[in-house]
């Protein structure tokens, strides 16, 4: 928040009109999530409180759900939160109207790679872009090269502030250089594809 | 009234098919079943009107029953629970007996559930049809006139209890107030002050307590309960178990020389009446204004009574001879012709919200822990004194404990946003410390209730509009050791906070008593899904049950706050006087007997009946329905092997001329409809 | 009974030591376990931020390749990394709960010549040690209570939410009973299953590091000797995050952190490459009274 009453502040405007918003967001994700009971949310706050991360978050995870409900797409693809969300499951547990949010939070994930709207160069979603094209090439992640990759496409100058770590973790036996691989790698492809196809596009 | 034999075996039936406006004539086409019905043997007159229920309507059929010389009706309309009565009684105006009018419902049945007019009208004729050749079968039957005892049974002693037997004994009536307790004034006499005028609650609640014990036609027992009942309307016999105090009440003038003699010297035992914070003796009082103003001995911790050895230095310090350690539970029958239930709520345990840290941190607090501690003749003389000896000087108020939550309970406990505003500001006065409000929705909707929500923003409480999903000892920083934190997204600010406080209060919801399944068991209501005590309808009829004769009344039936309660108290008592008065009630005949000649014995029924009404009569050998608890369910009648049970109004031979009404034109036209 | 062992990705390579003294305690409590032949990932928390039906399906193989074999009785199937034992026990419950879901599961597994059948149990090391093997055998296999030391046991959150099979959510004890048994104090402390930030640390320091903060500083406040834990990504962020905490945020929270079977292990008495002791970053602790004697039990 600013300060100085010094800085320079610009007037800004914020309205939202009907037409931007898209009626049929909350449907949508609800049915990803399996979470019709998204509509139940009381906006309590419980969520928010809880998460450990809330104070990061562009969005706390109870404005995103009113957002969710009424259409704002565009702005929670494009915020931050989907991505900070760690998975802990604490809103989950203390929901009062055991709103599944994580996996609300997980669907926003899968809308936001399916339509291509999220913050690109945000680790997160790069992060879990390059795992999930290596396990469906190799079958098995490997942590040494799914991190080279990671830093190269995010912040390559924080390869060197992490290669003391790196080297330390090597020399303990608890670094993997090369890419894990499965028996029978071509395996998971194929079983991914053919899930994939089976009922059309999915939800 | 009009005999159907002297019509030579053929009645004549007067057909009328309601409009009901257009709720009915909107889909049906009315004027083709009147035509229709028109044609069938036995109908003499088949009329279409607006509005069957109305003046005009009723005085339509009263008119042709004199001018036609009609001995059924037959009327095809709504639901025969809104105007079943209506009809039945415009029928006998006539002088014909009502039970020879039928009911038809093609509204709720058919107009408002089908939306295709040629399938809803044919649907209309058929039941039409089968309501006609029905009626043909109907028989002249009288309801039963059952009296009504006075005497009313008032089953808890709360604020609702009081109001309703004070209100019936001033009416003139003798009252039985029953109370498990050894007092009566239930939660109300452990609050502090009431919301929203901040009126002492002992000093408005126990003038109605002595006017209880004063009252000449006010029997009052406590710590008793009611171990036994049967009956039905005006006619219950009760038996009541009065628990030994062992004192002899009419002796005891409540001096307390036995509590001040006893031979614990210090009190040891946690003091129920100020919920766990303060120690009381195996003698005691519960509170100074206790009713009736009697000690009692708990056999649990008391030593003569747990041990059998004592030097018993009460008995030497009371100078009545009270005391009797001889005593043993006294089992007391009355009858009454009416029953009140009053027997309040459970007030909600946080050890099932183990995450608000109750019982883990000694400074965390029940709501009405907190009325106690702040009560003038609560534990701590009414200063906030917290377990650890310290004053509070920031204080948070958790809203929603154990309400409007899928894991707890899903309900809104109605009371608990003015509480948390009374406590707010008790607390307020009596510490000056900041006090928080956490809360997710400010529900203030009674009298004066909003103007107290405002009184409580100028005081400069804070609320925070966020529920708390945890209270915690963890800290971040120097500031916040030693506190209890509130982890909060401050929803309307829009922010994550950290709300260091001293104290927390949650504010518990009401459920159900622990044991209201075996209070309605016994009483022979029903309990709704959330476990309390189901009303006769909720808006209609919020004091009465689907058991004649007992209403109920209080936070019993959901949670609420004193006006309402005080309200449905009187409604019950009002409710109750309305049979006593009458002196009588009629009973619908649709009742089972038993052909006795037919019945073998079996017993195949007794224990089929909801409602006890079978009994087997052991010199007879044979079973006998009371006509007064029978109910018409109809189980008995289907049940019995040998077919000697018959139900009025629903004998064999009606309800298969119904069935034969209802498939006949199927027979003719060859079944080509379905 | 074998139990049917799904290792992960994370044990094979960051998370060895967890590996080896899992096997290593299993060994010496004379428990059989098989790895799972040619096992794949489980997809953790990035296979399902992409893309759900493959998410499912992927998990789904293992819990086929579980209940390949056996005889007739349920499979066991233990997952000692938290995030995979939530996967695999989430996949089941959604399978079971959603047909269409099921239905595509199921193609995907046919088309690699596999079935699965909703038999097999998924497990975690720490509920099979209590409730299955029970803390009377482990107290019996102790040989060098762990007298003195005071351990903060450290359960992250996958394992008790969402699903609270073998303990509760809030406040669970199943970890705190085991470390008793050793010998050692459990430390009471709020911040058992506060979320280690999983990959943020990595993704997004200025937030992971900080989560990781305040756990070893209050573990640390309650005077914990050690932290335990049943996850490699936990264990990996705990430990191997504290210079970077002390350079970025300038606290000191040097702590040990070791797994709950290196601390069995070195109550069992077994040795230090056993134990995969050695890959630590900051040296495991030691109880004050370091040799056996007498195998006091607690």
């Amino acid at each position: 928040m600013p300060t100085s009453a010094q800085e320079h502040r610009e007037v800004s405007r914020k309205i939202t009109y009907q037409s931007e918003l898209d009626p049929g967001f909350g449907e949508h994700i609800a049915k990803m999530a399996y979470g019709e009971k998204l509509f139940s949310c009381i906006q309590c706050g419980t969520c928010s409180g809880t998460c450990p991360v809330s104070h990061y978050m562009d969005f706390t995870p109870r404005r995103i759900i009113a957002m969710v409900r009424e259409g704002f797409r565009t702005d929670v693809l494009n915020s931050l939160t989907i991505w900070l969300c760690a998975s802990c499951y604490s809103c989950t547990v203390e929901c009062p109207r055991e709103i599944k949010i994580t996996d609300v939070m997980y669907a926003l994930k899968q809308e936001a790679i399916a339509t291509g709207v999220y913050p690109k160069r945000f680790p997160v979603p790069v992060l879990a872009r390059e795992f999930f094209s290596g396990v469906e090439r190799n079958g098995r992640n490997s942590e040494g090269p799914l991190m080279v990759k990671f830093f190269l496409k995010t912040n390559p100058l924080s390869m060197l502030k992490n290669a003391s770590m790196a080297f330390r973790l090597w020399t303990k036996g608890r670094l993997s250089l090369f890419e894990e691989k499965m028996r029978t790698p071509g395996v998971v492809s194929t079983l991914l594809r053919a899930a994939k196809q089976a009922g059309g596009n999915g939800k | 009234m009009l005999d159907p034999s002297a019509s030579n075996g053929t009645p004549r039936i007067g057909f009328y098919i309601c409009h009901c406006g257009t709720n009915i004539a909107g889909t049906v086409d009315v004027k083709a079943v009147a035509e229709y019905i028109g044609t069938l043997n036995g109908v003499v007159v088949s009329r279409e009107y607006k509005y069957m229920c109305s003046d005009p309507g009723q005085e339509l059929i009263q008119q042709d029953i004199k001018e036609q010389k009609l001995d059924r009706i037959v009327v095809a309309s709504c639901s025969p629970l809104l105007h079943e009565h209506t009809f039945r009684t415009a029928t006998e105006k006539a002088g014909l007996n009502p039970f020879f009018f039928q009911m038809v419902n093609i509204r709720e049945n058919v107009s408002w559930v089908h939306t295709d007019p040629v399938a809803a009208t044919e649907k209309a004729k058929d039941l039409a049809r089968a309501a006609v050749r029905r009626v043909f079968l109907h028989k002249p039957l009288a309801p039963k006139k059952v009296p009504i005892n006075p005497a009313v049974l008032v089953v808890g002693g709360g604020i609702a209890g009081i109001h309703a037997a004070l209100t019936l004994a001033n009416a003139g009536k003798h009252v039985y107030l029953v109370e498990r307790e050894p007092t009566i004034g239930g939660h109300m006499a452990m609050f502090d002050k009431t919301f929203p005028t901040l009126d002492c609650a002992a000093c408005i609640l126990t003038p109605k307590m002595s006017a209880v014990k004063s009252h000449p036609n006010i029997t009052l027992w406590t710590y008793s309960e009611v171990s036994a009942l049967e009956g039905f309307v005006g006619n219950y016999k009760v038996q009541v178990k009065r628990k030994p105090r062992y004192i002899k009440e009419d002796l005891c003038v409540g001096c307390m020389e036995c509590v001040t003699a006893c031979i614990f010297k210090d009190a040891r035992f946690p003091d129920e009446f100020n919920v766990g914070l303060s120690k009381r003796k195996p003698v005691y009082i519960p509170f100074p204004q206790a009713t009736p103003q009697v000690v009692l001995f708990d056999p649990e911790t008391c030593l003569q009574l747990k041990k059998g050895k004592c030097k018993q230095t009460c008995i030497e310090a009371c100078d009545r001879e009270c005391i009797d350690f001889t005593q043993t539970e006294e089992f007391k029958d009355i009858e009454v012709g009416t029953i009140i239930l009053a027997t309040g709520f459970k007030p909600f345990d946080p050890s099932k919200t183990p995450y608000y840290g109750y019982g883990t941190y000694p400074n965390v607090y029940t709501a009405l822990e907190v009325e106690r501690l702040v009560n003038a003749s609560g534990p701590t003389g009414g200063e906030v004194v917290l377990r650890d000896g310290s004053h509070p000087k920031a204080v948070g108020i958790i809203h929603c404990v154990g309400s409007r939550d899928e894991k707890t309970n899903r309900w809104c406990s109605r009371v608990c946003c003015m509480y948390s505003l009374k406590l707010a500001h008790l607390l307020k006065e009596h510490t000056g410390a900041e006090v928080y409000n956490f809360y997710i929705d400010m529900r203030t909707p009674g009298k004066g209730y909003e103007e107290f929500y405002d009184k409580l923003l100028k005081e400069g409480v804070h609320f925070i509009r966020g529920r708390v999903a945890e209270v915690t000892d963890w800290a971040m920083d120097a500031k916040e050791e030693g506190k209890l934190i509130v982890r909060v997204e401050d929803t309307l600010i829009g922010t994550v906070r950290r709300v260091p406080l001293d104290m927390v209060v949650l504010s518990q919801g009401l459920e159900p008593r622990a044991d209201a399944q075996d209070v309605r068991r016994l009483f022979n209501i029903s309990c709704a899904t959330e476990g309390f005590f189901l009303e006769r309808h909720p808006k209609l009829a919020p004091v009465n049950t689907f058991t004649d004769g007992v209403f109920i009344a209080g936070a019993c039936q959901g949670p609420r706050d004193i006006p309402d309660t005080v309200a449905q108290a009187g409604a019950a008592a009002a409710e109750a006087l309305a049979l006593i008065d009458a002196g009588h009630i009629e009973l619908e005949p649709n009742t089972a007997f038993i052909l006795e000649e037919d019945c073998s014995g079996c017993k195949s029924c007794v224990p089929l009946c909801p409602y006890k009404a079978i009994s087997f009569l052991e010199d007879k050998k044979k079973a006998y329905i009371n006509e007064a608890l029978c109910k018409g369910c109809g189980t008995c009648v289907a049940a019995c092997p040998s077919g000697s049970i018959v139900q009025n109004l629903f004998e064999d031979d009606q309800i298969f001329s119904e069935i034969d009404g209802l498939l006949s034109e199927l027979a003719v036209s060859g079944g080509g409809r379905l | 009974m074998t139990y049917r062992y799904f290792p992960g990705c994370s044990l094979k390579s960051s998370g060895r030591s967890y590996e080896e003294s899992l096997l290593a305690v299993f060994r010496a409590l004379e428990v059989p376990v098989q790895e799972l032949d040619d096992w794949n990932c489980c997809g953790a928390t990035a296979y399902m931020s992409v893309d759900e039906v493959e998410a499912f399906a992927l998990a789904a193989r293992n819990l086929a390749l579980a209940e390949q074999g056996g005889n007739g009785q349920a499979p066991q199937l233990m997952a000692p990394c938290s995030a995979c034992y939530l996967v695999l026990l989430k996949t089941q419950k959604y399978l079971a709960q959603h047909s269409d879901l099921d239905q595509k599961v199921r193609a995907g597994l046919t088309a690699v010549n596999l079935r699965y059948d909703g038999r097999v149990q998924v497990r975690h090391p720490l509920d099979i040690l209590v409730n299955d093997i029970g803390l009377d055998r482990i107290k019996k296999r102790v040989k060098a209570p762990l007298a003195g030391m005071k351990v903060a046991c450290y359960y992250g959150c996958q394992i008790v939410r969402p699903f609270a099979t073998f303990d509760t959510a809030y406040n669970p004890t199943t970890m705190d009973k085991l470390v008793a048994a050793l010998g050692a104090t459990p430390v009471a402390w709020p911040l058992k299953t506060r979320c280690c930030g999983g990959t943020l640390t990595g993704t997004i320091p200025e937030v992971g590091l900080r989560l990781n903060r305040i756990l070893l500083g209050e573990a640390k406040r309650r005077g914990a000797d050690t932290l335990i834990t049943v996850c490699p990504l936990c264990q990996f962020n705990l430990e191997c995050y504290q210079d970077a905490i002390q350079r970025e945020l300038n606290a000191n929270v040097s702590l040990p952190i070791v797994y709950l079977t290196q601390l069995m292990g070195q109550a069992f008495g077994l040795s230090d490459t056993e134990l995969g002791l050695q890959r630590l970053f900051v040296p495991a602790a030691r109880p004050a009274v370091q040799e056996g004697g007498k195998a006091a039990h607690a």
